[in-house]
């Protein structure tokens, strides 16, 4: 018996419409496998916001979802600028979101902190030119 | 027992040509077409009336009393809905329409406006006083306290727990009766006059409360045509019956609730597809600083209701312009009820109806060949095989309730590699 779910996402470009597609897919499968509510609610907020960042500031990339019965394993790649200082992104409220984002609502500084927040595990490898790797892991109970 | 999963929607397998029309309607993908025929399951169906509205050859019927039920009781009371009075031409005066009521055979009239004053007021403190629970989601339409129920247990605990005001209005009607008459509660019948099916489920399978006070549910369209004569008697010189004014009118379309609440922040949303668009970005808290969310399945509000006559959108310009002169409201708490008497009884539950398994393990197994028959599957979501996409199919696979051959794609795939296995045996 099969008791991994493996599911890969590709984030496209600067498109705010279809950010959300990815979380809104793996919420749905959630929903259907009888995560409880909790665990749904914290994949979805989680991988909106990597998805969101994605496409802020990274030009999109993918995502690599594994779910088990015991957890939920996010893998968010980019090949974007990289995170100059960690420390800082994890403040709340702070944001290098350009203007023409945060005109649209984004950009409010609260991407990773929201991230670490509803992720029961988080690690954020970066380097500057290369691109980010976000690993997030959500447990099932 | 009270059936949980009720639906009001029947179908007449006579009229049903298995066409894919509401199966890809249907919000919840409720329906297949299995054997030529429509089927719905009982336990994804919200009532919200979009497969009545599409089906070409109005096979797919709602429920509902023909006013022949009035027969049934000693004294009648009609509950009129504001959106009746949204159906007739240059309408000034409601007590027009609730007087020609009374000729067409009911005993008394209680307008539901009256009760739904008395749940803005209700909503008005209750929204005031549990700022933790924002945004308080309207539940006066069942098919969105049905949808949350069984897709979005996050925002259960956002629901009003406040009774709609049509089963306030029957309950405060069937007290009246009771005290005006002296009879029984038996002999009185509480008849709601709707614009909607959905109401029949929540008179026949409520949720807040354990019973419903409403004994029949009559269409807003079946009543139309007798009220039209009686009210041109009456016209010239009506009873006064209203206890409404424009708040408790306002209901009646989209957005009236939530204005009825006095607060800034509020967001009115209607049709259900736009409804669900707005549950989902609220599970993912895409909606900051809402006090309120008021939400219609039907566009333009219960004036878009099936059981109605008129136009939704002209529905809503004649009761704006009905409401104009009225007074703010004229139905108040005080006196006519003890608050807590508006409140649910009965807690609502999620009801994981989606689940593809009977534990997580087995779910999981089940999704991952879910996605091993998509991948097989041409993607087109035709509809052919009497599901509405290619995934839904590959659940009814999984949940044993239809076959990989039911795909016309894969089945041509099998044919054409029997014939070719056939030709070989032919040439040894």
């Amino acid at each position: 018996m099969n008791d991994t779910i493996k599911l890969t996402y590709t984030v496209t470009t600067e498109d705010f419409t279809r950010a959300g597609e990815a979380s809104g897919d793996v919420k749905r499968k959630l929903k259907k496998m009888g995560s409880s509510p909790e665990v749904v609610r914290k994949v979805a907020i989680a991988m909106y916001e990597g998805e969101i960042n994605m496409v802020i500031h990274a030009n999109g990339g993918t995502i690599d979802v594994e779910i088990t019965p015991e957890e939920i394993l996010m893998v968010l790649q980019d090949s974007g600028p990289g995170i100059a200082d960690i420390d800082k992104a994890m403040q709340a409220g702070y944001s290098t979101a350009p203007d023409r984002v945060r005109a649209l609502g984004f950009g409010a500084g609260m991407g990773l902190p929201n991230m670490k927040q509803y992720s029961d595990e988080m690690k954020v490898e970066t380097e500057l030119g290369v691109g980010t790797k976000v690993t997030m892991k959500v447990f099932q109970t | 027992m009270i059936d949980k999963f009720f639906t009001s929607v029947k179908l007449d397998a006579d009229l049903c040509k298995g066409c894919i029309n509401c199966i890809k309607r249907c919000p919840t993908q409720a329906i297949r077409v299995r054997n030529g025929k429509a089927e719905i399951t009982n336990e994804f169906c919200i009532d919200c009336g979009e497969c009545i509205r599409i089906c070409p050859h109005h096979a797919k019927l709602p429920s509902y009393d023909k006013l022949d039920v009035l027969k049934d009781y000693e004294y009648t009371v009609a509950l009129p809905a504001p959106a009746l009075y949204g159906q007739f031409n240059n309408l000034d005066d409601v007590n027009i329409v609730l007087t020609a009521l009374k000729r067409v055979g009911f005993d008394d009239v209680y307008e539901v406006s009256g009760a739904a004053e008395l749940v803005s007021e209700l909503s008005r403190e209750y929204v005031h006083n549990h700022p933790e629970l924002h945004p308080i989601i309207s539940t006066a339409c069942p098919s969105v306290t049905r949808l949350i129920r069984v897709r979005f247990p996050n925002l259960i605990e956002h629901l009003l727990p406040i009774k709609p005001p049509v089963e306030l209005a029957a309950e405060l009607a069937r007290e009246r009766a009771m005290k005006k008459t002296g009879l029984p509660s038996e002999k009185i019948g509480i008849i709601f006059l709707s614009p909607c099916p959905s109401k029949v489920t929540a008179m026949k399978s409520p949720l807040g409360t354990e019973k419903s006070n409403i004994d029949a549910v009559c269409a807003i369209k079946d009543i139309y045509t007798r009220l039209l004569p009686e009210m041109k008697e009456v016209a010239d010189d009506p009873e006064e019956l209203r206890i409404s004014g424009k708040i408790g009118i306002s209901w009646g379309t989209s957005g009236g609730e939530a204005s009825g609440l006095l607060v800034e922040n509020y967001l009115a949303a209607d049709g259900i597809e736009n409804v669900i668009r707005v549950l989902e970005d609220l599970e993912d808290e895409k909606l900051d600083n809402l006090e309120f969310i008021e939400l219609n399945s039907c566009n333009g509000g219960c004036v878009g209701g099936v059981l109605t006559v008129e136009n939704p959108y002209l529905a809503m310009v004649k009761l704006k312009r009905l409401r104009k002169y009225m007074t703010v409201a004229k139905s108040h708490v005080e006196g006519v009820m003890a608050e807590q008497d508006a409140y649910w009884t009965e807690e609502v539950t999620y009801e994981p109806v989606f689940k593809l398994g009977t534990d997580m393990k087995d779910s999981i197994a089940r999704m991952a060949r879910v996605e091993e028959l998509c991948e097989q599957f041409p993607g087109l979501d035709c509809g052919s095989c009497g599901a509405p996409t290619c995934k839904a199919l590959a659940e009814d696979i999984v949940r044993g309730k239809a076959r990989e051959h039911d795909c016309i794609h894969v089945l041509k795939k099998y044919i054409h590699h029997l014939s070719d296995e056939f030709s070989k045996l032919d040439g040894e």
